[in-house]
């Protein structure tokens, strides 16, 4: 914070009535508790996990933590694990955002489209499954859901004669793209359908008087007016998709073998349930370095839509 | 002209009725777990599933001899509140400084802020883990209260900022005018006139610190445990129990989505970092 530019507007009421020891620059004094806290979580932690990622340490024998190099990052790179958990990452990262960007548009699209009776229920319904905690809906799909004997998709795929599908076991990776998708599509649907609301209607009349068919109206005018949201939907998502842990710890515990492991729980495997905190931690710096990778390229992308118009 | 209004009409119908089977195809996992919960847990588990039956009230009842609901249920409260309330005290004065005494480096700090979100917590997750464990902070409140207020530091003071940046600059230089100091300023005239933005940004912030779950799983086992980590030890047991757990995760739930029913207008803005209003 440079304190000592003061905004024209404060150092005009300065002038007015002389200081009286509060109107002098509270910027740097009141931002600080927050950037140093910030600042604080950032580098202590991950200042401790390099550290960890050089040494050999394992809490189940404890001996000298001696210097060992790159030597966990070659473990955890090199780990059966390492592949299929980047992999799933990216899948399960990949295609919950398609799910939720393309499905977000198109359902906002058709709640926009019309007056209908109970427009505002069917918005409660829709957004509805965002704020269920993701070890509720984990387990509410897994039992209630994807069951194999009892679950409501074994009920209706036996309506159609068709054998039920034992979900988690079978399609690991793809029940928990559902499951996630599940949560995260009412979050797009939520900012998308506020975007819509704020598009002006007389363009959109406008288009209309010119003979502008729906579809058309749709790609040039609703389509580029959401460019912004669509960022903002995308980076959020990104960031806690990135993340994804109670759904895969509640269902499928990371199998069968790798199959529905991603970066995290593998993480977390090697750590709180093989103890070896040296190659978790290396984990941990590469998980840092793919979700840095994101972000650099979202915030470039995203940042300056973000702080232009406030 | 009859025909065009009448196509409209029909059009509308058309659309209004695949609105709402899209809705209710995306409600019913909640619908049914509500539903389920309802039942006994031979009728949970019948097959074909019962769609009709004598609803009973024993799960509810039963609930907190079988898993202790209050204990946790408890924790959830005061470490959501707590993180709530830390938090705002140390966002709003940063977002006051931010937003009506811009500088140079303003937007790069927000940024920032924003972007330490992106650091994913299993790259910290051993450190924390025992850091915590060296304090005795494992399976403590005061672990997670402090841990939810910092990863939601960021995304508070977003918001606030953004509520802040709406109030015109000439209310703050009238009061200043009348010699209101610092304190008084963000306490007599800007509090007062965010109430609703500041009632907002606090209900995210319970929110998103009610259904976090990978500190809550990773951290606490019984003594501080939340509602999410009560939820997840339901995933191992073997047996009739599905109506108990859609009871558990009914109560679990209900507050939450009657607060982000209640606000989601003002949840767009603080969600979306005030990019979408």
């Amino acid at each position: 914070m440079n304190t000592s530019t003061l905004t024209p507007r404060t150092a005009a009421a300065d002038d007015k009535s002389p200081p009286k020891g509060s109107v002098t620059k509270p910027g740097w004094f009141l931002v600080s508790p927050s950037v140093l806290l910030l600042l604080v979580w950032m580098i202590v932690p991950l200042g401790m996990t390099i550290y960890f990622s050089l040494i050999r340490y394992n809490l189940l024998n404890p001996g000298e933590n001696e210097f060992v190099g790159l030597e966990n990052f070659e473990f955890f790179v090199t780990d059966a694990g390492f592949l299929p958990g980047a992999m799933n990452t990216l899948l399960l990262v990949g295609s919950v955002l398609a799910i939720s960007v393309i499905l977000g548009v198109l359902i906002s699209a058709l709640l926009e489209a019309s007056e209908f009776f109970g427009r505002g229920i069917v918005r409660v319904l829709l957004i509805s499954p965002f704020f269920i905690m993701p070890t509720v809906s984990a387990l509410i799909w897994k039992n209630l859901i994807f069951h194999p004997v009892s679950g409501i998709l074994a009920w209706v795929w036996k309506l159609f004669g068709a054998q039920p599908v034992d979900w988690l076991a079978n399609y690991p990776l793809l029940s928990i793209i559902i499951i996630v998708s599940w949560q995260w599509l009412p979050f797009a649907i939520l900012i998308l359908m506020t975007a819509m609301q704020s598009l002006d209607q007389e363009q959109k009349e406008a288009a209309r008087l010119d003979g502008a068919g729906p579809i058309a109206i749709f790609w040039h005018l609703t389509l580029p007016h959401l460019a912004r949201p669509i960022a903002v939907v995308v980076m959020i998502e990104t960031i806690f998709l990135l993340s994804v842990f109670a759904e895969i710890f509640t269902t499928t515990n990371g199998g069968p073998g790798f199959a529905s492991t991603n970066l995290a729980y593998l993480i977390y495997n090697q750590a709180l349930l093989q103890f070896d905190v040296g190659m978790a931690s290396a984990g941990g710096l590469i998980a840092v370095v793919i979700a840095n990778i994101a972000a650099i390229i979202l915030v470039r992308m995203i940042g300056k839509n973000l702080t232009d118009k406030s | 002209m009859m025909t065009l209004k009448q196509s409209r009409r029909l059009q509308s119908a058309l659309l209004g009725t695949l609105s709402w089977l899209i809705a209710a195809l995306i409600f019913f996992p909640i619908f049914w777990m509500v539903l389920t919960s309802f039942k006994t847990e031979i009728d949970a588990f019948a097959t074909p599933p019962q769609f009709f039956f004598t609803p009973t009230l024993e799960n509810y009842l039963h609930i907190q001899e079988r898993s202790d609901y209050f204990h946790f249920a408890w924790n959830s409260i005061l470490i959501s509140f707590s993180a709530t309330i830390l938090c705002l005290l140390i966002a709003v004065p940063a977002a006051y400084s931010m937003a009506f005494f811009e500088t140079k480096r303003t937007k790069g700090t927000l940024l920032w802020m924003l972007s330490t979100k992106m650091l994913p917590p299993v790259g910290v997750l051993m450190p924390i883990y025992l850091l915590a464990k060296t304090f005795g902070l494992l399976d403590s409140r005061i672990a997670l209260i402090v841990i939810y207020t910092l990863i939601n530091l960021p995304i508070v003071v977003w918001m606030i900022y953004t509520y802040f940046k709406d109030i015109p600059g000439e209310i703050l230089e009238a009061s200043r005018l009348d010699g209101a100091t610092t304190r008084q300023e963000i306490f007599r005239v800007l509090i007062p006139i965010c109430k609703g933005g500041l009632a907002s940004t606090a209900l995210l912030s319970l929110i998103l610190c009610w259904n976090e779950a990978f500190w809550s799983l990773n951290l606490t086992s019984s003594n501080a445990a939340p509602l999410t980590a009560l939820i997840a030890s339901y995933s191992s047991p073997e047996g009739l129990f599905w109506a108990k757990l859609s009871a558990v995760s009914t109560l679990a739930c209900a507050p939450i989505l009657i607060f982000g029913w209640i606000s989601q207008k003002q949840l767009v803005r603080g969600l979306s970092f005030g990019a979408v209003k």
